[in-house]
């Protein structure tokens, strides 16, 4: 099983490398670009095909160490 | 005053760490590398700087899960004292030893300079010998310090006496919240803050700030 986590920085959190991709895009011309957040994406093989576990431990990987939750929020999905 | 010195893979500070131990209490440090499960007995733990395990995932997240950070939290679970400085600070924020987060500085820049801060609290056996209000300059140098917390933990870490360092007024260099350099944890035996108090313990190397907070340790732990 596959499955992809999302992490991002709470709202409200400032982003400042967010900030400076904005300001960069505008620079190069795009003009719509308004406020920009970036996160990272983590790829995980996983053994097993019970999804609900998956998911049960997926969100214990995250608030053990793939997020620091007091700053950053986690969004996971599973591919089959 | 017994002391012991953490070394993590990509620590760099943990030398710096040990020279100021041995000239301002005259005791070599214990040198415990990272996979020891086992801490020598001691009084005080310095988690020392650097970019340990190369600042993978994020700063501190790795080392706070490391082997021997088991026995580090359990050293302060009894009363123990443990020094966070720079990288330790971001170790001890991701081990949850001290509340909020090391964020990137507001400016995106690596900040490497001497700055101006003053002595917030000094009822902690690590600035009991510095004046209330006492301006210090240690040097910074970090990408990621700029410290956060939520305003319900920023209000009660001031409520509670708890941040020991402040960024002097204009001072600032990464976009602390509320200024913030230094912080104490709840039973004040774990004090973490971004600049470099053992780089300041002889004038030879720029500055004698530092020895206060060493001093007031010796004085606490004897």
């Amino acid at each position: 099983m596959k499955a992809r986590v999302f992490i991002t920085l709470k709202n409200g959190v400032l982003d400042p490398q967010g900030k400076a991709i904005g300001h960069a895009l505008n620079g190069l011309g795009f003009g719509s670009v308004g406020e920009v957040r970036q996160g990272k994406v983590i790829d995980l093989e996983l053994s097993g095909s019970d999804q609900a576990k998956a998911k049960d431990e997926l969100k214990a990987m995250c608030e053990k160490l793939l997020a620091n939750t007091v700053v950053e929020k986690y969004e996971i999905e599973l591919k089959p | 005053m017994k002391s012991a010195v953490i070394v993590f893979p990509a620590s760099n500070c943990d030398r710096d760490a040990k020279v100021a131990l041995e000239q301002m209490t005259g005791k070599t440090p214990a040198m415990v590398w990272h996979q020891d499960s086992e801490l020598p007995d001691v009084d005080l733990v310095v988690l020392p700087g650097g970019f340990s395990y190369g600042d993978y995932l994020r700063c501190g997240a790795m080392a706070s899960q490391s082997a021997v950070m088991r026995s580090v939290k359990a050293h302060a679970d009894k009363g123990g004292m443990v020094l966070g400085v720079c990288n330790g600070f971001q170790v001890l924020t991701e081990s949850h030893m001290l509340p909020g987060a090391l964020m990137r500085n507001a400016a995106l820049k690596f900040v490497c300079k001497p700055v101006g801060l003053e002595v917030q609290e000094t009822q902690s056996g690590f600035t009991r010998k510095y004046e209330s209000g006492q301006r210090v300059t240690f040097p910074v140098a970090h990408g990621e310090g700029s410290y956060f917390a939520d305003e319900e933990t920023l209000d009660r870490l001031e409520g509670e006496n708890r941040v020991a360092f402040r960024y002097a007024k204009g001072e600032n260099p990464n976009g602390a919240a509320r200024d913030i350099a230094g912080i104490l944890s709840e039973k004040r035996n774990v004090l973490g803050l971004m600049p470099h108090p053992e780089r300041v313990v002889d004038d030879v190397l720029g500055g004698t700030d530092g020895r206060g907070l060493f001093q007031s340790l010796i004085e606490a732990l004897s």
